[in-house]
């Protein structure tokens, strides 16, 4: 339906295809949280990867910073329809944490855990073959506090809610397991170029 | 919360019954729903504008009015000088226009049902309007849970739903309203003439009866965080404490 009187601000312009349907184009780095934002110092940080309710393997800071450093600059986007272009990133990409474990696919299912209680769940698929790291760096910077420092998952091709800010964990699950946002309202899976923004969408 | 089997929120055409300017800047829409809904206060709606060039624009806004069967929604709009949506709203947009929207959306930012223990409500500027709806449904039920809201606004004039909230305050004792006013001089001994700062979610916390059990806070991000740290200075729990925060 056409909007009487609405022309836009004609900034969608052409982005070769990158801005996805609904979205708009912003500048700045907006932050949506859903609660206070935490604060972890880099000294307490740990991360755990689990296979079910079992740790595999526990890293700190050191250690974490130790494993093989991968760069991605990528176009982000926003379930409340802001799109930002060539973000660039640098961290550990979640096959480097899985050979480092010495884990291959346990199970097809992931789910993110946070320092602030946040998940997300995110399938293997997505998450494997390059497309997903733990971001430690944003835009050759440590990642601020605000966008989820020390570490976030990073999940570029997926609506920015499963990129969890202050992450620790990633838990190998037996079925896809909805994370938060999962559980109140929004898409199991969030791919924005099919506007999977709420459940069943 | 869980809506596994739930179908997809579909869109709706509806149409603008009313429109009221609020204050300077912002000008609440009444809209009736097509295909009307109950929403739970603190809930949003999602807007979408399309183009003759089939350009769409897409952003979310809070519901202001309480849940009621009426079949109408109030969305309060502030007017941002560099936007694309809200300007068309203020500027070209009459009653009678038709406009897309879903909802309602969201199943975090929730006033509490049952509402029993003390609530903290902490907004800024337009960032008042779930927590009217909130304000609203607590007296639509005849609800008593002590509440206290602190507003931040630049000026008296610029206070959405001032007069509203003043009244409520003014017949209900379990009600506390503390505006903080940060470019003029508050008009009443209760109000704050400075920025939002922890010494005064403090002393908001104070004003009730006991230790609030849900804090809500709406507003940028860098007054989201400095409400949040003020309420986890003043002993609150960082899991009762949900966030809306304005973006992109």
């Amino acid at each position: 339906m056409v909007t009487r009187g609405f022309t836009g601000r004609g900034s969608g312009g052409d982005q070769s295809g990158r801005i996805p349907p609904g979205q708009h184009l912003v500048d700045h780095f907006p932050v949506l949280t859903a609660g206070p934002t935490p604060r972890v110092e880099p000294e307490d940080w740990k991360f755990t990867l689990k296979v079910g309710p079992r740790p595999v393997k526990v890293w700190n800071w050191a250690e974490f910073n130790a494993l093989p450093m991968t760069s991605m600059t990528k176009d982000i986007h926003c379930v409340t329809a802001w799109s930002k272009l060539d973000t660039r990133w640098e961290g550990v990409t979640v096959d480097d944490l899985l050979a480092d474990a010495g884990l291959d696919r346990p199970t097809e299912f992931m789910l993110a855990h946070c320092y602030d209680g946040y998940s997300t769940n995110v399938p293997l698929a997505d998450l494997a073959s390059g497309k997903a790291m733990v971001a430690l760096k944003y835009e050759g910077r440590p990642l601020p506090r605000d966008h989820g420092g020390p570490a976030r998952l990073l999940v570029p091709h997926l609506y920015f809610w499963k990129s969890a800010k202050w992450v620790n964990g990633l838990q190998f699950t037996e079925r896809d397991e909805a994370g938060f946002w999962e559980l109140r309202g929004y898409h199991i899976r969030g791919d924005p170029w099919r506007e999977q923004r709420y459940t069943n969408d | 919360m869980t809506e596994g089997g739930a179908p997809p929120r579909t869109w709706q055409t509806c149409t603008i019954a009313g429109i009221v300017r609020q204050t300077p800047t912002i000008k609440s829409y009444f809209l009736r729903l097509a295909e009307p809904f109950v929403h739970v206060a603190g809930q949003h709606v999602d807007v979408r504008l399309t183009a003759p060039d089939g350009y769409v624009a897409m952003r979310s806004y809070s519901i202001a009015s309480a849940p009621d069967p009426s079949g109408i929604i109030e969305l309060a709009i502030e007017r941002l000088a560099d936007g694309e949506v809200s300007p068309f709203f203020h500027d070209i947009a009459v009653e009678g226009d038709e406009i897309e929207l879903r909802g309602p959306l969201g199943g975090h930012f929730l006033w509490p049902d049952p509402a029993i223990a003390p609530i903290l409500l902490i907004g800024a500027g337009s960032g008042v309007a779930p927590l009217m709806a909130m304000i609203r449904q607590r007296r639509a039920r005849a609800q008593t849970v002590p509440t206290a809201l602190l507003l931040s606004s630049r000026t008296r004039d610029e206070v959405l739903f001032a007069d509203e909230l003043l009244s409520t305050e003014a017949a209900d004792p379990h009600f506390h309203l503390a505006l903080a006013i940060t470019r003029e001089a508050p008009e009443r001994a209760s109000d704050f003439a400075r920025r939002i700062d922890g010494a005064m979610v403090a002393a908001v916390v104070a004003r009730l009866s006991g230790r609030p059990a849900h804090v809500f806070v709406c507003g940028s991000n860098g007054f989201a965080n400095v409400a949040t740290d003020g309420a986890l200075a003043a002993g609150l729990a960082g899991a009762s404490i949900k966030t809306e925060r304005y973006g992109g």
